[in-house]
């Protein structure tokens, strides 16, 4: 059985129009689910959905976030931050911004495990260590010791990875983690991303707008438009044989660095027309 | 893997120095006023009126700074108005940024109803001109040192709410926040712990800045009379009188023109310097 299974989510901004239309995912147990789409089409709306982070601004209409078969927006607000808190953990875009400038790093690896799931402190710092030189950390005690300014991006990468597995957590929301590094360090990010979920056995919903890194990385993968799912399938079938036209031009956009003299391709005018009109269609369905 | 980014030091630079410089011994002054002040405030002496300081011809040994037209010593009663212009910067200031800030802070992290009331209550409060509502209230409330106190707080506490409020809806933006949020800290110990240690440095400055307003607002409701009793040395009061007989003793303006200048631009040196120095985003 799955792990999160997401059932005709319908998010809309309050007062505004829908940004996921009966979005419905499952994310099997230690599984990379990747979902892709292009800016605004509500792929990390679901991670924040998940993760009860969602901004004010948007509310969740009708549909179902289960984990490990409990409703989790059926629950009280207090008891469902626990509960995430406990089991699910983020890593997040933008490194730069992801530590908070004004603590030193260990305390804020550590904290999390001491306030709220109530660890000992001893046990939570052997853990930190432990985490820092998994995600191969030269010198853990001293990193601990910094704060994040004096550090470089890749560093804070790796630091928000180890502390995101921290608390053994059972999903990870990776929100475009790799977005915001340069190439080189991209990869080893990735790298050290997939050995440690691995590792940990975490089932991981991986949103990201490069369908290199989701070939590399995931299992399955959703493709959105405009907050609906075109396409649900494992990454084998989708790159050997994708069902949608959107997802066919999708992949044929894809640039390829190997030849400079192929201009990068568009998604066809007629590729989106279909899409939309397929939006469309849904929309009259849940208005009627 | 640990670049050279920790070892970048910050030197106070000379205006921190010269800044604290001052502060300290004017607050050392001001303490020791009983025992340094060479005259009484008070005395009067009209056979002693308008003496020059000392290195003009017809200076009085003893009276350094000169006296005033009644005959009052200028230096003590600049030390003793030193009392009055610190402890209000002091205990204004602070109050004015306890409840600006905490206002700031909630409108601006937990936005909703919160941020609607005081943001509405800020831009109102922001339509009165600052001055003469100081005056009114202190006409209203009766001079006195609560009276000045009061008036500084309810004039000022919306610069730190305004300000406070900016920064802490961009740090409430950032990934960090959402991080505390998913590991499943509540709101109000997201606002302390997470978002209030990043406001600080900015808290900071506003606080320095804010003593010296208060200094001046002290200053300037004494030059009207409103500060407190009406013979008391105050920094205010000397420069009123100072004004009528700048002609006849430039030095009863001059300073504790001087001493107002010095401590409201140290005030806010020593802000900047503070900040130049401690502020985590900038390092």
């Amino acid at each position: 059985m799955s792990y999160l299974s997401i059932r005709d989510l319908e998010l809309r901004l309050k007062g505004g129009g829908r940004l996921l239309r009966r979005v419905s995912l499952e994310v099997a147990r230690g599984e990379v689910h990747g979902l892709v789409g292009e800016s605004g089409a509500g792929k990390s709306m679901i991670g924040k959905a998940v993760l009860g982070t969602l901004p004010r601004s948007v509310e969740i209409v009708s549909g179902q976030i289960l984990l490990d078969g409990t409703d989790v927006l059926a629950m009280h607000p207090a008891a469902r931050r626990r509960l995430i808190g406990a089991t699910c953990a983020l890593i997040p875009q933008d490194p730069l911004t992801a530590l908070n400038p004004a603590h030193r790093v260990g305390p804020q690896i550590t904290d999390r495990l001491v306030d709220i799931l109530r660890w000992p402190r001893a046990k939570a710092e052997a853990r930190a260590r432990e985490l820092l030189a998994e995600v191969q950390i030269a010198e853990p005690e001293r990193v601990m010791r910094s704060y994040p300014h004096e550090l470089s991006g890749g560093m804070r990468q790796r630091i928000l990875i180890a502390s995101a597995f921290a608390a053994e957590p059972k999903l990870i929301v990776a929100d475009e983690p790799t977005t915001a590094l340069d190439v080189t360090v991209q990869k080893q990010i990735l790298k050290l991303i997939k050995a440690m979920q691995e590792r940990h056995g975490t089932a991981l919903l991986f949103v990201t707008h490069d369908l290199g890194v989701v070939s590399k990385i995931c299992q399955r993968l959703s493709v959105l438009y405009a907050g609906m799912v075109v396409e649900d399938t494992d990454v084998r079938t989708f790159f050997r044989a994708p069902r949608h036209p959107y997802s066919r031009a999708l992949l044929a956009a894809t640039p390829k660095y190997t030849d400079p003299t192929h201009s990068l391709t568009p998604v066809p005018e007629a590729v989106i027309a279909t899409v939309r009109a397929e939006v469309a269609e849904a929309d009259r369905r849940a208005g009627a | 893997m640990l670049d050279g980014r920790g070892a970048i030091q910050h030197r106070a630079g000379p205006r921190l120095w010269l800044s604290a410089l001052w502060l300290g011994l004017l607050v050392v002054l001001a303490l020791g006023a009983p025992w340094i002040a060479p005259k009484d405030p008070l005395a009067q002496d009209l056979m002693l009126g308008r003496l020059p300081p000392f290195w003009i011809d017809g200076a009085e040994p003893g009276y350094w700074l000169g006296t005033d037209s009644l005959g009052r010593d200028v230096l003590s009663r600049i030390l003793w108005g030193a009392r009055l212009a610190l402890t209000v910067a002091l205990v204004a200031g602070t109050l004015t940024c306890l409840i600006g800030a905490t206002l700031g802070l909630m409108a601006g992290f937990l936005r909703g109803a919160s941020d609607l009331v005081i943001s509405r209550l800020v831009d109102i409060w922001m339509a009165f001109p600052p001055v003469l509502f100081s005056i009114l209230l202190v006409a209203v409330l009766g001079p006195g040192l609560f009276s000045i106190i009061a008036a500084i707080v309810l004039i000022d506490w919306t610069r730190f709410a305004r300000v406070v409020r900016a920064e802490a809806m961009t740090q409430g933006a950032m990934d960090y926040v959402a991080s505390a949020q998913v590991a499943g800290r509540g709101r109000i110990g997201t606002m302390a712990l997470e978002i209030l240690p990043n406001v600080l440095p900015t808290i900071g400055v506003l606080l320095t800045l804010e003593m010296g307003i208060a200094v001046i607002v002290e200053a300037i409701l004494s030059f009207v009379n409103l500060s407190i009793s009406t013979d008391a040395p105050t920094w205010g009061g000397m420069i009123a009188e100072g004004r009528t007989s700048v002609h006849q003793a430039w030095w009863v303006l001059v300073f504790p023109l001087l001493a107002l200048f010095l401590t409201v631009l140290s005030f806010s040196q020593l802000g900047e310097g503070l900040k130049d120095r401690f502020d985590p985003v900038l390092r």
